[in-house]
């Protein structure tokens, strides 16, 4: 491998309760990409990764959050199989915020967790970090031993040296090798002789998340805490033009009522206290500047903005020459509405306030915006801001904020009070759902020209929508010419061949209704229009779905390949059982490339005479590169699954009068177990570098499943969610 | 004062009668295992053992739970149908965020003690009150399988 700069830092900082051997391990801070290969020798900064304790514990710190999409248990696969250590002697642990050493090293300067990244770019890192303390636990042993380095076996957390029979355990040798050199430079394993990268390590947080034990925000208690809940605007923009707290003030618990931006805080001295104390609160609300419209409004205007071109994201050929005089138009119109990620656990945070230094307790997946955030606001230096990961219930994008927006109510909560005691914030299951942040709602308008051959020659696509970078710190890097890359992600790299394409976006800038990244994205809606559209343009050109993709896809293996797995895993082509009377089945397939990864799901539904919808069974196949573990790819994939059949079947935000409509999960539900398709998952063997895996499985879903519908009974779904009303017989 | 049994104990609880146990349980009692998700008995991550049967806590106020046995998920490991579920959980890598499970835990155990051999149409059934965000339904779904035959 290349040049690397590692240093002990158990010599420096850390004595382990004055045992063990803690690595320093450096890297540059500001690689562009994960592969070693692409590592220029940059500046290099100490950061940790490794802690070895005499108890023989092996402790990987983990720059990413754990929210679900199994970060953790991937980070020590990496770190353990070069460490060689033993599965069972591995913990984890939440890494402290600092830019400097747990960079996203695909997010530039940002620490943070998103786009399916955290594997990609610690692919090559946690490897190296746990081959050099390998090397520093032999050279140990080579000296206590007086053998040579190469002739000792290290394996499953125990070093050996077969011709003198002698052998130690990591913890045996932790002290000792916390005083060797930390080598210059390590060699990674063959792929040949991986003994977990492949092999389904199990979970580390199964036990902790199946006995009540494992720790979330949520969860926090700290003397003297008080809990604050706070009382919100109805409508995004408003703000407190008077409140009454006498009643607040009279319940039993209730400590503080304090005015902040947000709305009014009540701080109590628990959860229900503070509530009933919210409850008792009458605020009268300043709406004059609040955003008004409604979705059907929002829609409307997106619908009329449609008709004028928008900002070019792609241009191929010349797709008004295409237009000109074709054989035959498709044309087609998708609307997405508003989604609200609705993670379990609702937006929270511990803060504490001192003199000179805050400390965080949150499921924390933006640390470089969070701290940068939150120590403007408290007129702190960011490295003032402490920072602690806790597992996250869940996030989908949500805890990833690009203006920190819950954690700075916690800030001016702390602020209010003075620092004189420790807040959590509680967002009841109503402020999530109403807090904002949503998928955008967008628009899509799709036309294709077909030959006189039946052959797809031009496509227009044109998208109307919010931006969720504008106004964000990664406007500079993702947003281009005006067009924001994550509004377009998906339809702009559209991959099939067709000689004239134009992908063109609106980005309205006058919609007040916070929008945020949700799982997969752009791609959340992309996905969709494009590949149902493409089987409308089959229907038209009376091709196969997926032998229309296959030609469309010629010059792309891997596409070619996942398709080609799902499709014969699906059964495509052959007779699908049929249903009870009255029942249509069909089955449909969807193909989208996300982060990375490509994905194709088969969909077999069922829709009965009054269009209610059963989804059945969904064959999927996934190439994200080397599995690093199978199962967690499988988890993953079956869990987005079901995410997106929450959207396709009920998700929705809708607004009246700037009100959002929903408020818990009656109005806005998510899958239950009952609605629950069986899945299949099969992996693409591939030696290529890991990509993502926690979003991409999302996608496809919908598309594969309103392509099913259509063959079931020749109805296209032209909006989600799917209501049955639309696929009545 | 409140006087309530939970998890074996007799303990005294100076909340209003009113409070919903979940609360009691969370803030007074610091059994942080049973979650908060919806306060309406709409996702059943509250959900915690009543004289054996599954409750949702969050809308369940203490006053009426009082002189019953009370259980949650920090005792689920001291029976059998509890070890079986939580053994199968853990095989399976059913968990995700985590967040919803030890509801879903409890209503896995009053599932089986109740119906040893139980079809999907019975999981279903007794499952659909408990959402997972994260969807590890299908893994649900296997690991009550798993944990009925480990009970058989």
């Amino acid at each position: 491998m290349r040049e690397m700069n590692i240093e002990n830092l158990s010599r420096r900082r850390f004595l382990q309760g004055g045992a063990g051997l803690t690595l320093g391990f450096c890297l540059p801070s500001l690689v562009a990409a994960a592969t070693a290969e692409k590592m220029p020798v940059a500046t290099f900064e100490a950061n940790a990764f490794l802690r070895i304790g005499s108890d023989n514990t092996v402790t990987v710190l983990s720059k990413h959050l754990e929210m679900g999409q199994g970060t953790y248990t991937g980070l020590a696969t990496l770190l353990a199989e070069e460490l060689d250590a033993d599965w069972a002697q591995v913990r984890v642990e939440g890494a402290p915020a600092d830019a400097k050493r747990y960079n996203n090293l695909l997010m530039g300067p940002i620490q943070g967790t998103g786009g399916s990244t955290a594997m990609a770019n610690s692919w090559q890192q946690m490897r190296q970090a746990g081959a050099a303390g390998r090397a520093m636990l032999v050279a140990a042993a080579a000296r206590q031993w007086q053998v040579a380095a190469d002739e000792i076996v290290v394996e499953a957390g125990k070093l050996t040296h077969p011709a003198s029979k002698r052998s130690a355990s990591f913890g045996q040798l932790a002290e000792a090798a916390a005083r060797e050199a930390v080598p210059s430079e390590v060699k990674l394993k063959d792929p040949k002789d991986f003994r977990l990268i492949g092999k389904t390590a199990k979970r580390r947080d199964s036990a902790d998340k199946t006995n009540g034990t494992a720790k979330f925000t949520q969860d926090v208690q700290l003397p003297g805490m008080l809990v604050a809940v706070v009382a919100h605007p109805p409508q995004f923009g408003a703000t407190v033009k008077a409140f009454d707290a006498s009643k607040t003030r009279a319940i039993k618990g209730v400590v503080d009522v304090v005015q902040i931006p947000q709305g009014v805080a009540v701080l109590a001295k628990d959860t229900w206290s503070a509530k009933l104390g919210r409850d008792a609160l009458v605020v009268t609300w300043d709406d004059s500047a609040a955003f008004k419209l409604g979705s059907d409004e929002i829609l409307a205007r997106y619908k009329e903005l449609a008709k004028t071109p928008g900002l070019v994201a792609r241009k191929e050929g010349d797709a008004a020459a295409a237009f000109a005089a074709p054989a035959k138009v498709v044309r087609a119109s998708y609307d997405f509405p508003y989604l609200a990620h609705a993670a379990m656990e609702p937006m929270n945070c511990v803060i504490q306030l001192k003199p000179d230094a805050c400390e965080v307790w949150n499921g924390e997946q933006f640390q470089t915006v969070d701290q940068g955030n939150i120590a403007h606001l408290l007129g702190l230096k960011p490295e003032q801001v402490k920072l602690n990961m806790l597992y996250a219930g869940g996030s989908f994008g949500r805890r990833a904020s690009t203006h920190s927006d819950y954690l700075l109510e916690a800030a001016h909560i702390v602020k209010a009070i003075d620092g004189r005691a420790p807040v959590k914030l509680v967002w009841l299951r109503e402020d999530d759902m109403r807090g904002g942040y949503y998928r955008p709602l967008f628009h899509h308008a799709l036309e294709a020209a077909l030959d006189g051959s039946g052959k797809l020659v031009g496509w227009k696509h044109r998208l109307v929508g919010q931006s969720i970078i504008a106004g964000s710190p990664f406007a500079g890097m993702m947003i281009k010419d005006g067009i924001d890359a994550v509004s377009v992600e998906g339809a702009a790299n559209l991959p099939y061949a067709i000689p004239n394409l134009l992908v063109d976006l609106h980005t309205p800038s006058d919609i007040g209704v916070p929008v945020l990244w949700w799982r997969s994205v752009g791609s959340s809606h992309t996905a969709f229009s494009t590949e149902a559209f493409l089987d409308e343009v089959a229907a038209a050109a009376g091709k196969d779905p997926l032998v229309l993709r296959q030609e469309l896809l010629a010059a792309h293996p891997r596409y070619l390949a996942v398709l080609k797995l799902a499709a014969d895993k699906a059964g495509w082509g052959t007779k699908l059982k049929a249903g009870k009377a009255g029942e249509r089945r069909g089955r449909g397939i969807a193909i989208h490339e996300s982060f990375h990864s490509i994905v194709a799901q088969v969909a077999e539904v069922t829709v009965a005479k009054d269009g209610s919808l059963k989804v059945d069974r969904m064959v999927c196949a996934v190439d994200c590169g080397t599995a690093i573990n199978p199962d967690n790819i499988r988890s993953q994939v079956e869990g987005g699954i079901g995410f997106a059949l929450s959207a396709v079947l009920h998700g929705e935000i809708t607004l009246k009068e700037g009100r959002v409509e929903q408020g818990n999960f009656d109005g806005y539900a998510p899958l239950r177990i009952n609605e629950m398709p069986r899945v299949e998952v099969h992996i693409v063997p591939s030696a290529a570098p890991p990509t993502g895996i926690g979003e991409p499985g999302v996608p496809p879903v919908a598309p594969a499943v309103a392509n099913a519908i259509a063959a079931a009974t020749g109805k296209r779904v032209h909006r989600l969610p799917i209501r049955p009303a639309d696929l009545q017989a | 004062m409140i006087q309530l049994n939970v998890n074996g104990k007799p303990v005294r609880l100076d909340v209003d009668p009113d409070t919903p146990l979940l609360w009691a349980l969370r803030d007074t009692l610091q059994l942080t295992g049973t979650k908060y998700g919806c306060g309406q008995g709409l996702c059943g991550a509250c959900t915690v053992h009543v004289d054996g049967a599954p409750l949702r806590a969050c809308s369940t106020p203490v006053s009426a739970v009082v002189g019953r046995k009370i259980s949650t998920i920090e005792v689920v490991e001291a029976e059998r149908v509890g070890q079986a579920v939580q053994a199968a959980w853990r095989k399976l890598d059913v968990v995700q965020c985590g967040y919803c499970q030890s509801g879903q835990i409890m209503s896995a155990v009053a599932l089986l003690r109740q119906n040893r051999k139980p079809s999907d149409a019975d999981i279903d059934a007794a499952m659909s009150g408990n959402l997972c965000r994260c969807a590890t339904y299908v893994r649900i779904r296997a690991a009550i399988h798993e944990a009925a035959r480990s009970l058989a």
